[in-house]
């Protein structure tokens, strides 16, 4: 494993799996147990260091680092020192010298916790940065479909949405392909990115002939103010073309399921019964995101040198 | 307090300490002291001991195949089916820092679970203790056994923490700077115990 | 004052003397002698013109924490420049004859270089009504070069009326091209290298469409056309084409945009970052072809001082822009004269001729020849060394080429036969 995960190209094959692997292992070990704390990193320093506000993200790394015995910090931008224009840099040299073992951020700028990762000594976990990348929601998908349907390697993935804008499609796209998974992206070609021609991916704009083949579907959010900049026409429309019903996951084969990583669009990416139904992930992948995030934290920093 | 050391075999081959038919000998004689045990024979008050009760707890890697071969063991002498299981205790190593991390093994507890029985770790090598004193941390957070007890198939000496094994197959006097290798047919593709000089 | 230059190589050619007395150039020949001249030891060194450049940021007044008039002359005279072009948009903008007398003054006090400065075509660079363009052109800053660089004269109209307006100025519109409708929060070039790292596209075509249009305008009206930064393949074929046609456009390529590519924005790090953005090798190698061939006239700096908190932050956060005057001819040296690509007159004519043309400047872009202005550099082109930042004349740091190795050193600047830089040092 790097030092820090910055995005799912920090994972070759055999670290990926090393994470899933892991998060496996520490569901097996927590299951059923009255004590869900494990003591792994008595002593050690996470700070969640969150830009913009993502509640579940937060809560799930803070529960993440907790089981696993870590001393956390949340450090908010709102009414910090941060809204009062301290700088990036400046705000990781003075966790830096609070003795921050690692820093979970989240932030609105590609490329910040790259950038993060120059300043400080510690671990650098991207909580997802703009419309880079969120990989540790890509490594809880993959743990997810792995665990639904006993494989990645050769798993037909369909993401289907707005990629354009989506940290979450991109880091499905390259952690999924590490492990062997084939992806299709669909969507309207406005909410795909110029060059995605260059991605090892299928690209189709029609959902009713890719969800046959799909043994994962993959819904993401699209938020309707979209359409003011003439991404698509009306939310109506978009959710005709692209919206997952009951009638269009009528056509998914027997075993398929259906994700979202939330927060959900009901009526507009997604219709209630869909996301309610057995088929449905999406209350076990926010479960999944705990062990997947203590695999994590446990694998950067567990043989760390303090 | 059953613990004895094993004559020195003479078929073992060169250079390992003990070879197949040893390895089996001395997991057959564990199995006898743990069956003796838990019939009556043990200390004043363990009156309440029975194998129904005895959970044989193995520590991955090789203590995990070495309690399940325990348990057969028993069942062959005695008759009574023996509950496993596995803990693993990477994360509760306390020298994480010192030896990285590492890929995590199985935890699985028998279906009765662990409360209120008579819980017997099991592992290959007893050296310094850390080992057996992160299994007891876990033991913690999975139950609440009765008693914890300890059997190793080797007992190398310089512990660094006050615990000693309840059953030992073969003490094994080494310098700090000799290793003790366990190999075993599940997990090596053979049975032998060798010392090695670093 | 007078000085002999020892055995210089004029445009590379045999060595030879010059003699510079009163700030003109006395003599050219071989073995001069004259008493009481300080000589200047030139062997193995390259005599070009004093370079010209079209396109420098000097931040004064308004960002003197970035650059000062007399930092940034000092720079570019280590750099070989006699001439800047300082761009309008400070603040207060130079859109007022007060405003470019100041920056004129400033540099005239510097007196380390000429700095001419640039008006801004609207009125505080809002694209909405023209400044007053004929104040700037009759004021003692003489201004004939006018942009709203860092915007684009977007509305088609009034592009037009500017291009038409500074026909009587004998001025030129340089245009910084980018539509602002297809560049909206834009952060580099839009291909898969945006798709992967989440940072929004600058389409190329944001750039070609404005110099289609552009190109289009100053030919119905017989207007000069200046295209600032052209960065992409296809603003080379359109200017090709225009020029065919026999439009009167002119085009400046930064040394950036001939040596560095989009590639570097895979470290997020802001140096890096700059607008137009940095394109693809095949725009690099088109840049450098329409260079050559004379398709695009001249090499300018965009030279774009930053302080440390406006370039350590964020990509998204960090404002664009790189310093080039130090580093200009070295980059061109690389990617053009050790490619093959232009002779040292080529050199001289796309870093000094054709910018002192294009800006109108008479004592600039002269022939090193007997009666012509002592403005001259001499250049060791066998020194390599690498670019460090903290070595640099200028105020800021946000050098692209900091750890890279580059051809060429400047060894000595003269201005009108006095020297601002000897022994590659500023002299003051």
């Amino acid at each position: 494993m790097k030092r820090h995960l910055l995005e799912a190209a920090d994972l070759d094959r055999a670290d990926a799996t090393l994470v899933l692997d892991t998060a496996a292992q520490i569901d097996q070990a927590l299951a059923g147990r009255e004590v869900k704390k494990l003591p792994t990193l008595r002593g050690r320093t996470v700070v969640n260091l969150f830009y913009e506000d993502s509640t579940r993200t937060r809560i799930s790394f803070e529960l993440a680092a907790k089981r696993l015995s870590a001393d956390v910090i949340n450090f908010s931008a709102k009414g910090s020192s941060v809204s009062k224009g301290e700088s990036l840099k400046d705000t990781a040299l003075t966790l830096e010298a609070m003795g921050s073992d690692a820093i979970v951020v989240r932030h609105s700028a590609s490329g910040a916790p790259h950038r993060l990762a120059n300043w400080v000594r510690g671990s650098v976990v991207n909580a997802g940065d703009g419309t880079h990348e969120h990989p540790t929601q890509a490594l809880l998908d993959a743990y997810t479909i792995r665990r639904r349907l006993g494989r990645l390697d050769g798993v037909r993935v369909a993401v289907v949405g707005d990629v354009l804008h989506s940290r979450v499609a991109r880091s499905n796209v390259w952690l999924l392909t590490t492990l062997g998974a084939e992806v299709t992206l669909v969507a309207p070609p406005t909410l795909l990115p110029v060059g995605v021609g260059a991605w090892p991916v299928e690209v189709s704009y029609d959902l009713d002939a890719v969800l046959p083949k799909a043994d994962a579907v993959m819904m993401l959010r699209v938020q309707a103010e979209r359409m003011n900049a003439s991404f698509f026409p009306s939310a109506r429309e978009y959710s005709r073309r692209y919206g997952l019903d009951a009638r269009r996951m009528a056509a998914l084969g027997d075993d398929a399921i259906v994700m979202h990583p939330g927060p959900m669009n009901r009526g507009m990416e997604i219709a209630a019964d869909v996301a309610d139904s057995v088929r449905s992930t999406i209350v076990e992948q926010v479960g999944n995101g705990v062990s997947v995030r203590m695999a994590v934290l446990y694998l950067l920093l567990g043989g760390a040198p303090a | 307090m059953a613990s004895s050391t094993e004559p020195a075999p003479g078929q073992a081959a060169p250079g390992a300490l003990l070879a197949p038919a040893d390895v089996a000998r001395v997991v057959d004689r564990m199995a006898h002291q743990l069956i003796e045990k838990c019939a009556g024979g043990g200390g004043a008050g363990d009156d309440r001991d029975s194998l129904a009760d005895l959970v044989l707890v193995g520590i991955p890697t090789r203590g995990a195949p070495l309690a399940r071969r325990l348990a057969a063991r028993v069942e062959a002498f005695s008759g009574t089916p023996v509950d496993t299981g596995t803990v693993d205790i990477t994360l509760y190593r306390d020298d994480l820092r010192l030896r990285g991390v590492r890929a995590l093994e199985d935890t699985v507890l028998p279906p009765a679970g662990i409360d209120g029985r008579l819980v017997v770790l099991v592992d290959d090598v007893l050296f310094s203790g850390r080992s057996v004193r992160a299994a007891l941390d876990a033991l913690r957070d999975l139950g609440r056994p009765r008693a914890v007890q300890l059997a190793v198939l080797v007992d190398r000496g310089h512990r660094e923490l006050p615990i000693r094994a309840d059953y030992v197959g073969k003490n094994v006097p080494t310098s700090r700077a000799q290793k003790v290798r366990v190999h075993l047919a599940e997990t090596d593709g053979t049975d032998e115990v060798v010392v090695v000089e670093q | 004052m007078t000085t002999l230059i020892k055995g210089a190589r004029v445009l590379g050619g045999e060595p030879a003397d010059l003699l510079l007395e009163d700030g003109r150039i006395a003599a050219v020949g071989r073995r001069l002698s004259v008493t009481g001249a300080d000589v200047v030891d030139a062997d193995g060194l390259v005599a070009l013109p004093g370079l010209v450049d079209l396109h420098t940021h000097l931040r004064e007044p308004g960002r003197e924490d970035a650059e000062t008039v007399e930092t940034g002359s000092r720079a570019a005279a280590l750099g070989g420049y006699t001439a800047v072009h300082a761009m309008a948009n400070t603040d207060p903008v130079a859109d007022t004859a007060g405003v470019v007398e100041q920056v004129w003054r400033l540099g005239r006090q510097a007196g380390l270089v000429d700095v001419v400065p640039v008006g801004a075509v609207t009125v505080g660079l809002r694209g909405e009504r023209l400044a007053e363009l004929g104040a700037m052109a009759d004021s003692a800053a003489r201004v004939r070069v006018f942009s709203d660089d860092g915007h684009c004269v977007a509305d088609p109209a009034l592009m037009r009326r500017a291009l038409e307006y500074v026909k009587a100025l004998d001025g030129v519109v340089a245009q910084h091209a980018e539509e602002p409708r297809l560049t909206v929060g834009a952060q580099m070039n839009e291909g898969d290298r945006s798709a992967r790292l989440g940072l929004t596209g600058w389409p190329a075509a944001a750039e070609e469409a404005v110099i289609a249009r552009d190109v289009l305008l100053a030919q119905h009206v017989g207007a000069r056309l200046h295209v600032c930064h052209v960065s992409t393949a296809g603003s080379v074929e359109i200017l090709r084409w225009a020029k065919s046609r026999g439009v009167q456009v002119t085009a400046e390529v930064t040394p950036h945009h001939l040596l560095l590519t989009e590639a570097l924005a895979e470290s997020y790090d802001p140096v890096f970052k700059v607008n137009p953005p940095l394109r693809t090798d095949e725009d690099v190698q088109a840049l450098r072809q329409g260079l050559a061939d004379g398709t695009v006239d001249a090499v300018a700096t965009d030279h774009a001082p930053h302080a440390v908190e406006d370039k350590e932050s964020e990509w998204a956060q960090a404002r664009p822009g790189m310093l080039g005057l130090e580093q200009a001819l070295p980059v061109v040296v690389e990617a053009l004269v050790e490619t093959g690509l232009l002779d040292w007159a080529g050199v001289a004519d796309r870093m000094s001729v054709r910018p002192a043309a294009i800006g109108r400047l008479d004592g600039h872009g002269r022939p090193v020849a007997p009666g012509e202005p002592a403005n001259l550099l001499l250049l060791d082109p066998a020194a390599r060394a690498a670019v460090d930042p903290a070595a640099l004349a200028s105020r800021s740091r946000n050098s692209p080429y900091a750890g890279r190795e580059l051809p060429g050193r400047v060894v000595a600047t003269f201005l009108r036969g006095e020297a601002t830089v000897l022994d590659g040092k500023a002299v003051r």
